[in-house]
């Protein structure tokens, strides 16, 4: 289920086997097309959108240049509150403190609302190894966790799947009746299943939007308000949250609430905006603040403001290579434009070949509204990628060549005309198989001239 | 006004009608035109594909081509926008600057320097216009539909200029159309898939030619248009804007 340390597939082979099927991949790019016009017309509702979009990107860039500061504030606040403040350097760190505070417990079994967090350190297959088991909550997450796939979209988790398949899952797990794929009938279902385990469940994890400084506060945004039903019934509830999250100040949510939904998924607001800042009578907060290369990103100049993202997932709705390729194909708990960037900072030797895995098109950097520029970070990383010696020998080799034919204007003059006698000769040489570009398209009809050489002819 | 031509290499090999198009446009509109012999290519490909650093023989050949004109003018956004962002000669660093700055791909050139208001060009047939992501999101040759933003169209506005040329709607009006570059190769399914996308929106809009500012991008299209032996045509802007009253 899970893909950590074992050799995965590179983006463009996932690509390919996913346009295996045209008719789904067709239904893939229009079901999120659908979503990112619901999202212009969201930004079109509100006449200084981009303005909205750049006070975000700057309390966003405030945060990363003070993040020391507001941490400290942050806990010292939290711990006023009574919450209890934990730190974890890396995945691991975070599961184990995750894990010592269930088997504190007791508990065998538990609910998680929506972290992408708790997806990027793999703690579900973490707690399995150690028996216990998490339900996740929220519709689209549970979804998955019964296919056993990993999310392949970090706001619509199981967008990738259609009715159909949903109906037959949830007849295998939930015992709902073979055939029945109505999405209203699969919901309902859902609730009940779910509430018996929100009803059980004794500790409660809870992933984390926005976390103010000056309060201590967190917000939780969701649409099934799974997040307050698992954190209210619960004795325990951990929050588990980047160390990115901070904001500033309360009222700084009043821009980044506007941004996020109508970003995310063209809603005014989700359903629940939710702040949890005391634990209540009886009950413990936790909340984990988590690195885990964080502060590796902050360091590189080039690529620290990635960690502005409000995870809203628009990138990746109006990214034309994402709707044709799914999420699983970028073989990362993030996926999309976004996660193309986060990654390689992770390991950049496994994740070398997402940043290539765009056309570098710049819509991304256009949705997003905290204003990252994720194109021209693509085209950093493969800069990065390159020096440190992840590209492949052979696109290398053939790298060097085109540098010493364009670099001599005799060489490229003599190649590029015996490369067109060539193809106009010799047709096979280029129209193969080898050549992935006439899998799918003819080449350009070699002219007898080039421009250089009518030009020549016909003005001086 | 001395106007340096800069026809990128895949022009010059494949397309050289996008070249010749392009001179004598601008010849027509009063331009002293010259092309410098012995250019070969911004050196993009190699940029795209991590490999920047190996790009400085391609600079120090630009900068010797184009140091001594008033302006650049290209017949490829991608081209000219990676000369405008990466174009450096570190002991010549004046004058990649002065080329960075004066840099213009064909459609801003003929808008906003030449300030064009008519065109003697006839085109009788429906055209779609391919915006080409970086002629339009690097460049602003035209308003994009993610931003909130008042609409422009520098290439729509030089098309309605022609004589009989009926522009069609398309319903996604700026997507990528997948070519990227050494993305069309190493990532050919998605490159393709995005292609007949991009296609299908033209062709189910009645378009008959497929135009742009970018033959990169064309050149993908086309590929595709001929293995589906259709019969829309793609031409890039300046070979419409160019064609002549009979």
């Amino acid at each position: 289920m899970e893909h950590e340390n074992h050799k995965h597939q590179e983006h463009a082979v996932l690509a390919d086997a996913f346009n295996q099927n045209e008719p789904r991949v067709d239904w893939h790019d229009e079901t999120l097309w659908w979503v990112r016009q619901k999202r212009d017309r969201m930004a079109w509702s509100i006449p200084e959108w981009e303005e909205l979009r750049e006070a975000a990107s700057q309390i966003k860039h405030n945060v990363l240049g003070n993040m020391h500061d507001y941490l400290l504030e942050f806990e010292k606040n939290a711990i006023a509150n009574g919450a209890v403040v934990h730190w974890a350097a890396d995945a691991a760190e975070h599961n184990k403190i995750v894990l010592q505070l269930l088997q504190e417990q007791g508990v065998k079994r538990m609910v998680k609302s929506k972290s992408m967090l708790t997806e990027e350190c793999h703690l579900n297959p973490y707690l399995a190894e150690h028996g216990i088991e998490v339900i996740d909550t929220d519709l689209g997450e549970r979804i998955v966790q019964l296919a056993k796939e990993p999310p392949s979209h970090i706001v619509l988790p199981c967008i990738h799947k259609k009715k159909e398949e949903i109906g037959d899952l949830f007849h295998e797990h939930l015992g709902t009746p073979a055939g029945n794929a109505d999405p209203k009938f699969l919901t309902a279902a859902a609730r009940q299943h779910l509430r018996k385990e929100f009803i059980q469940s004794r500790v409660a994890i809870t992933g984390v939007n926005f976390a103010v400084a000056e309060t201590g506060e967190m917000v939780v945004c969701t649409n099934e308000g799974n997040a307050d039903m698992g954190a209210h019934l619960a004795d325990v509830h951990i929050a588990c949250m980047g160390i990115e999250k901070l904001i500033p100040q309360r009222k700084h949510l009043g821009v980044f609430l506007r941004l996020l939904a109508r970003s995310a998924t063209g809603q005014p607001i989700t359903t629940y905006s939710s702040h949890f800042r005391k634990p209540k009578e009886g009950q413990q907060l936790h909340i984990v603040l988590v690195d885990n290369g964080r502060s590796r990103q902050l360091g590189r100049e080039d690529f620290r403001n990635s960690l502005k993202c409000i995870r809203c997932g628009a990138c990746m709705n109006t990214c034309p290579v994402y709707r044709r390729s799914g999420g699983h194909s970028y073989h990362n708990a993030i996926a999309g434009p976004i996660g193309s960037i986060l990654a390689p900072n992770l390991d950049m030797k496994d994740y070398a070949d997402l940043p290539f895995a765009s056309t570098l098109c710049g819509s991304c950097s256009n949705v997003c509204p905290v204003k990252i520029d994720i194109h021209q970070q693509l085209y950093k990383w493969r800069q990065v990628i390159t020096k440190e010696g992840y590209t492949k020998k052979t696109k290398a080799a053939g790298m060097h060549a085109m540098n010493i034919v364009l670099s001599k204007p005799g060489l490229y003059k003599t190649a590029g005309g015996v490369g067109r006698w060539v193809m106009r000769t010799f047709p096979a040489v280029v129209n193969n198989g080898m050549n992935p570009w006439y899998k799918q398209r003819e080449m350009p009809a070699p002219p007898k001239e080039s421009f250089a050489d009518w030009y020549k002819k016909n003005r001086k | 006004m001395k106007v340096g031509l800069f026809i990128p290499c895949y022009i010059d090999q494949f397309y050289p009608q996008v070249g010749i198009a392009t001179l004598s446009l601008l010849e027509k509109l009063g331009c002293e035109v010259v092309y410098p012999q012995g250019q070969t290519c911004c050196g993009q490909p190699m940029a795209n594909s991590g490999f920047e650093h190996l790009t400085s023989g391609c600079n120090t050949l630009f900068v010797d081509h184009f140091q001594d004109f008033d302006y650049i003018v290209g017949p490829s956004g991608s081209c000219v926008l990676h000369i405008k962002d990466h174009l450096h000669v570190p002991e010549r660093e004046d004058k990649a600057t002065h080329i960075r700055q004066r840099i213009y791909e064909l459609a801003e050139f003929l808008t906003d320097v030449l300030k064009v208001e008519s065109l003697q060009a006839r085109f009788p047939h429906k055209v779609g216009i391919h915006q080409s992501c970086h002629g339009q999101r690097g460049l602003g040759l035209s308003q994009m539909s993610e931003l909130v933003a008042e609409p422009f169209s520098k290439p729509q506005q030089l098309l309605q200029m022609v004589e009989g040329l009926e522009l069609v709607e398309l319903k996604r009006k700026d997507e990528c159309c997948g070519f990227g570059g050494t993305f069309c190769v190493f990532e050919e399914a998605v490159s393709v898939k995005m292609g007949k996308d991009r296609i299908a929106d033209h062709v189910n809009n009645g378009a008959e030619y497929i135009t742009g500012n970018d033959v990169s991008c064309l050149m993908h299209l086309e590929g595709i248009l001929r293995r589906q032996q259709s019969n829309v045509k793609v031409l890039h802007m300046a070979e419409i804007l160019n064609a002549s009253i009979d």
